[in-house]
């Protein structure tokens, strides 16, 4: 592990966004902020889409149900940080388990509409839903960032956090893909009838890293609505997050670990840079929609896929 | 001779038509069994019930004196039952090595990781796909796909092995390399069931011959035996003759 060069790789990553914006650079942390949350998402989308070869448009209900639950447990149960984020993410989890054994049945078109009827029914749900605010929300009062050394500190924090979860969600990948489970998903995706008549046992497989697949979104999603101090459900299960999280995931290159990031990071200055220009201002969402029109026709495997194809070596190196 | 697998009273119907109709037979421990018969005559459905791709409508089939009827293809495998696709199912855009590893891992013995590689190549060595251990399943050609189907379900190490027409689509030297490979497998104690339409190499391979016809069985017993039946000649075969003008 130590000695392979894809570790090192990761490890400088994080090492990076934890150590470049400084004290006052808070321009930066929040950029590198999203970016971090864009690689969890992406990376965790991808065990299901790059491995097993399932897509979910619904990945943000993770995110959405993290928010919530962290919120509520800190906001009105009055818990404090650490056993609000590992909870929201043990219940998140077992929730995609459920979500999961139901749907993981259907393939294809037919699993992908169901990830977006998963978020759109716990969405109503929640909307509905008294002891989490209903449509309204629920709000945080400030002082709970007290015990975290005031606002400023918290955001700090918050932000290390993020960094922290993101390089477990690549590691994560890594360990994955080298496991038996990983090759199990693999051969799922290249073909399911296939691995099952060679005792792949898919319902449990698919089942299990789609609740993994869960549980470091929902870390984030929880750390991400505490920062905001408000949890609503639009926001909470916003389908655009799910989309940018699959437009990331097959611009780096879907099935590679370090695809995910790369993408991640890509489309974040991308979409930096397009929010605060006159043009393009509102059309954010129009680009990311023909940039992934364009991958699919063009580059299915994204960019680690066409550097993998040029540069075969590559592929040792970054996995 | 005990029996490795036993199917009774079988039976698979698709709407209006039986494609397996109350068929019983078995296949002894260290036997080579093969299941011959025409187009149609229900022969792959006769596997796909066997290692639960399907589900009976009726009858039994018990592997290893487990009852094993409908249950899931990937139990069946861990239990020791392997096969092969007449319409080769590779992982394409994995290593030949991969390809046999997922073999290994899941199949009898559901090896770790690390020691089902060295399982995986063992049977790639054996098919003779040692050289290509890295190239990606798509890159092999036709008769290389056949011999990856193989070496994956040999790469489980089963107790039985199902094979669906693994002789279709070879040259003649291919097909020589083939048997040679299969007697090798016998000569290491697996079972096999085999389907296949290439009589000479059926006729020599085999200890018994079942033969189906509209699902149903229309003879049995050693090759010479159901090679001479009127009935397997009138439906199947045409020419009485066949065996003996090919020997092995």
């Amino acid at each position: 592990m130590l000695r392979r060069p894809f570790f090192w790789i990761i490890a400088v990553t994080i090492a990076v966004f934890a150590a470049a914006p400084r004290g006052t650079d808070v321009e930066l942390r929040e950029s590198l902020l999203l970016a971090a949350v864009y690689i969890t998402l992406a990376s965790n989308v991808n065990l299901m889409l790059g491995y097993a070869g399932y897509v979910n448009f619904g990945s943000v209900v993770f995110f959405g149900l993290g928010g919530y639950f962290c919120v509520y447990f800190m906001g009105t149960l009055g818990w404090s940080i650490a056993p609000a984020l590992a909870l929201s993410g043990v219940a998140v989890s077992a929730a995609a388990l459920v979500f999961g054994l139901g749907i993981l049945r259907l393939r294809g078109v037919h699993f992908a509409l169901a990830t977006i009827g998963v978020n759109e029914a716990v969405q109503a749900f929640v909307t509905n839903f008294e002891p989490w605010g209903g449509s309204t929300g629920i709000y945080l009062s400030p002082e709970l960032f007290q015990p975290l050394g005031g606002p400023g500190q918290a955001l700090w924090i918050i932000y290390y956090l993020l960094v922290a979860i993101m390089g477990v969600s690549l590691y994560l990948s890594y360990f994955i893909k080298r496991s038996k489970l990983g090759l199990g998903l693999l051969s799922i995706g290249q073909n399911e009838d296939a691995a099952v008549v060679l005792g792949v046992p898919a319902p449990r497989y698919k089942a299990l890293a789609y609740s993994t697949s869960a549980f470091l979104p929902a870390l984030a999603g929880g750390l991400y609505f505490f920062k905001g101090a408000f949890v609503q459900p639009a926001d909470a299960f916003d389908l655009t997050l799910s989309t940018e999280a699959i437009v990331i995931t097959m611009l780096g290159g879907q099935g590679t670990i370090v695809g995910p990031a790369l993408g991640a990071y890509l489309y974040e200055e991308l979409r930096g840079w397009l929010l605060t220009s006159e043009t393009f201002a509102n059309f954010q969402l129009v680009v990311s929609g023909v940039l992934l029109l364009l991958i699919v026709q063009f580059a299915p495997d994204g960019l680690m896929g066409f550097f993998y194809r040029r540069w075969p070596r590559l592929r040792r190196v970054f996995e | 001779m005990s029996a490795l697998l036993e199917v009774g009273e079988l039976s698979k119907r698709f709407g209006g038509l039986q494609a397996v109709g109350s068929l019983t037979f078995s296949v002894g421990e260290g036997e080579i069994l093969g299941l011959i018969g025409p187009n149609g005559a229900g022969k792959s459905t006769v596997f796909n019930l066997i290692n639960g791709v399907f589900a009976p409508d009726s009858g039994r089939v018990a592997f290893r004196g487990m009852d094993i009827t409908g249950a899931a293809p990937y139990r069946v495998a861990r239990l020791g039952l392997a096969r092969t696709h007449q319409i080769v199912q590779p992982f394409a855009g994995m290593s030949v090595l991969d390809n046999c590893t997922v073999g290994a891992c899941f199949g009898r013995e559901s090896l770790p990781l690390s020691r089902a590689r060295e399982a995986a190549r063992e049977a790639a060595q054996l098919v003779g796909l040692e050289k290509r251990l890295d190239a990606p399943a798509l890159e092999l050609t036709i008769a290389g796909k056949k011999r990856l189907e193989l070496a994956r379900a040999l790469a489980a190490r089963p107790a039985l092995l199902m094979l669906d027409e693994v002789l279709a689509g070879l040259n003649p030297t291919e097909v020589a390399h083939m048997i040679e490979i299969l007697r090798t497998i016998r000569g290491r104690g697996v079972s096999i069931l085999m389907i296949e339409h290439l009589m000479q190499a059926i006729m020599s391979l085999s200890d018994r011959i079942v033969v189906l016809n509209y699902g149903t069985k229309l003879s049995e017993g050693p090759p010479a035996h159901v090679a001479n039946d009127p009935a397997v000649i009138a439906a199947y075969l045409g020419d009485p003759g066949i065996v003996q003008r090919q020997p092995q």
